[in-house]
């Protein structure tokens, strides 16, 4: 053939100008139909008829310091902070603390670890990693035990009836997580198991505690738990609650892990199978990790919800992070100031859950591995 | 394909899969019938027939990835049964490549390969990854070992697939449509690595619709129908001489276009 052509691809053009650019961006996004003015309208409307005022009496107008409540009486215009920070011991500490100034350093040093140990995770350059999440998850809670329940080394023990505060949600909420992972993980193993007496065993446990309100639970754990056991032997109130969370959130981790194990193609492990490699090294190496990656939503939103369901334990007669906001806004000394007390709670409730929130999206942008770069 | 001309006959050997009297039921579907079948070491076979005529199933039924139920399979002086350490052993020997190549995602393509080198073999890792760069380079994509599966196109993740499978050494290579998914354009890097693999001897069973491809590697092609062997000849004599009507038509069928 003579007259062969050549392919030549045509050079790329830039966009025409009306086409970027922000005033482009406004009218496409904020104005782009009447819909969509009349959403950008009332968005706007309703933001600025109450977020102003809001900010002025939370903020600005706001009563920070002094130490009783005369201040705030006499600034009635503004959010009494005040109350907060004289109480901030007992909010988040609990009785016992708040009531021996000098224990205080424990659950301070407490968090302070915590956060020490916690805050390198979240940085994807931190060298070391491996080791810093087995010190948070494995010498951490062990820490944990012996500094604030103490009783070793000359710290005295603290009584875990007058635990409170956010020390005790933390404490609740970072067992509950901690536990119910690895069983629920190992009871969604389960439940897809070909072993029909391993499957129906899991069957029964999760749609049981699922299945079963958590206040129920903690009742039973608090009431029923004692029968089951010898005259006199005394079962701490705490590790009551803490085993029936670990049941109720065991069950619900498994459904989300299961959700994701049921999503990995079966081809995956059938490629597995055909290399020789076993249950349990296609299990960790191979499905495990994907259905993992899959549940990170579902699993982070079970610990979003366990992390605020932890103040059901008041039904036992804990006081959490939000009940003992509760009982000291309903104290002589800080009456009518309950507000300010439910906004704090729900302020740290809400920085920590968010924090979880990002921090498993941003756990799903590093682990997307279909991403081209 | 590339060119008619046919390989070399290969030096066949002693028997390594010996498929006696095999039959496999999917509840009361009947899926093989009374499967009898050889083969020597360094055999080619390519198995073709129409879809849901049990080629597939045949070749999963060699290492056990389908369990059946009457019939013996013997691989490498083996027999199949449900004794899983038996099962691990003959998997070991057999490598298998997918129609969706079934790499794993969340590996790299270098992990990918070493992966059962490391834990089924027990090789050392440095060693096992001098060995995946060896057969990365040998389907040509040493320069991908570091990238995810997700960036690579359909043929290089079937390459990919192949070159894991060669990672683990095995004695027989089972190849279950592996260029069903892919574009043409990526059909031929795919078939001519596989090309590669026969002319150096590898024992293979592919279940392919490559005509091209059992031409020129098969030393035998098997045609499959309603779950039993139709046919079985030389290609040569397959493809001009077909003794049975079904394999003409099926032949015709696939060939006109």
């Amino acid at each position: 053939m003579a007259d062969v052509k050549t392919f030549v691809p045509a050079p790329d053009r830039a966009p025409p100008s009306s086409a970027v650019g922000p005033i482009a961006w406004v009218r496409d996004n904020l104005f782009g139909s009447i819909g969509s003015s009349i959403a950008t309208l009332v968005f706007f409307y309703l933001f600025f008829s109450y977020v102003p005022p809001f900010v002025e009496w939370a903020l600005i107008n706001a009563n920070w310091t002094g130490s009783d409540r005369s201040v705030c009486e006499a600034n009635a215009a503004g959010a009494c902070w005040t109350f907060i920070n004289v109480r901030l011991e007992q909010i988040l500490f609990g009785l016992y603390f708040a009531s021996n100034p000098d224990e205080l350093w424990r659950p301070t040093l407490i968090f302070i670890l915590f956060f020490a140990l916690l805050l390198p995770l979240l940085f994807e350059k931190t060298p070391g990693k491996k080791w810093l999440t087995i010190a948070l998850l494995g010498v951490f809670p062990v820490v944990f035990y012996f500094v604030v329940y103490g009783g070793y080394f000359g710290i005295s023990q603290s009584n875990t009836t007058q635990w409170g505060g956010f020390l005790l949600t933390f404490a609740l909420a970072f067992v509950g997580i901690l536990l119910a992972l690895p069983i629920g993980i190992l009871l969604a193993l389960g439940r897809r198991s070909e072993l029909p007496v391993i499957r129906s065993m899991c069957v029964i446990y999760i749609e049981f505690w699922r299945g079963t309100p958590l206040i129920t639970i903690l009742f039973m754990a608090s009431v029923m738990l004692p029968l089951f056991f010898p005259a006199g032997v005394e079962f701490d109130k705490v590790v009551r609650a803490m085993i029936g969370i670990t049941l109720f959130q065991s069950a619900y981790t498994a459904e989300a892990v299961r959700g994701g194990l049921a999503a990995i193609p079966k081809g995956q492990s059938e490629a597995a199978m055909a290399l020789g490699l076993g249950y349990w090294r296609r299990t960790v190496f191979i499905t495990l990790p994907q259905a993992l990656k899959i549940s990170i939503p579902s699993i982070v939103n079970t610990f979003i919800a366990l992390f605020k369901d932890t103040s059901l334990v008041s039904i036992i007669g804990l006081l959490d992070l939000l009940n003992m906001a509760q009982t000291t806004a309903r104290s002589m000394e800080w009456k009518g100031y309950d507000i300010e007390a439910f906004l704090f709670a729900g302020f740290v409730y809400w920085a920590f859950c968010y924090g979880m929130s990002r921090y498993s999206q941003n756990l799903e942008r590093k682990l997307d591995t279909n991403r081209r770069n | 394909m590339t060119t008619d001309t046919q390989m070399a006959p290969a030096e066949l050997g002693e028997s390594i899969i010996t498929i006696d009297g095999l039959n496999k039921w999917y509840g009361q579907f009947h899926v093989l019938k009374d499967i009898d079948l050889d083969v020597k070491r360094g055999e080619r076979i390519v198995i073709c027939g129409p879809s849901g005529s049990g080629k597939s199933t045949l070749i999963r039924c060699i290492n056990r990835l389908e369990t059946h139920q009457e019939g013996s399979i013997v691989v490498d002086g083996i027999e199949l049964t449900d004794d899983t350490k038996h099962i691990n052993d003959i998997r070991r020997e057999v490598g298998m490549v997918f129609q969706h190549f079934n790499l794993f995602p969340h590996l790299t393509v270098l992990e990918n390969c070493t992966l059962a080198p490391i834990w089924v073999r027990k090789t050392p890792k440095r060693e096992a990854e001098e060995i995946a760069m060896q057969y990365l380079e040998r389907v040509k994509i040493p320069e991908q070992a570091n990238k995810y599966p997700g960036q690579l196109s359909g043929g290089q993740q079937q390459r990919v697939a192949i070159a894991r499978s060669l990672c683990m050494n095995p004695r027989v290579m089972l190849f279950d449509e592996p260029t069903s998914a892919l574009d043409p354009e990526m059909i031929a890097e795919v078939l001519d690595v596989m090309v590669g693999l026969a002319e150096d001897g590898m024992t293979m069973l592919c279940v392919t619709h490559e005509m091209g491809f059992a031409r020129k590697v098969a030393n035998r092609v098997i045609f499959m129908d309603g779950g039993q062997i139709v046919e079985q000849n030389e290609p040569e004599e397959f493809f001009n001489n077909p003794q049975n009507d079904r394999t003409q038509l099926f032949l015709s069928q696939i060939l006109q276009h």
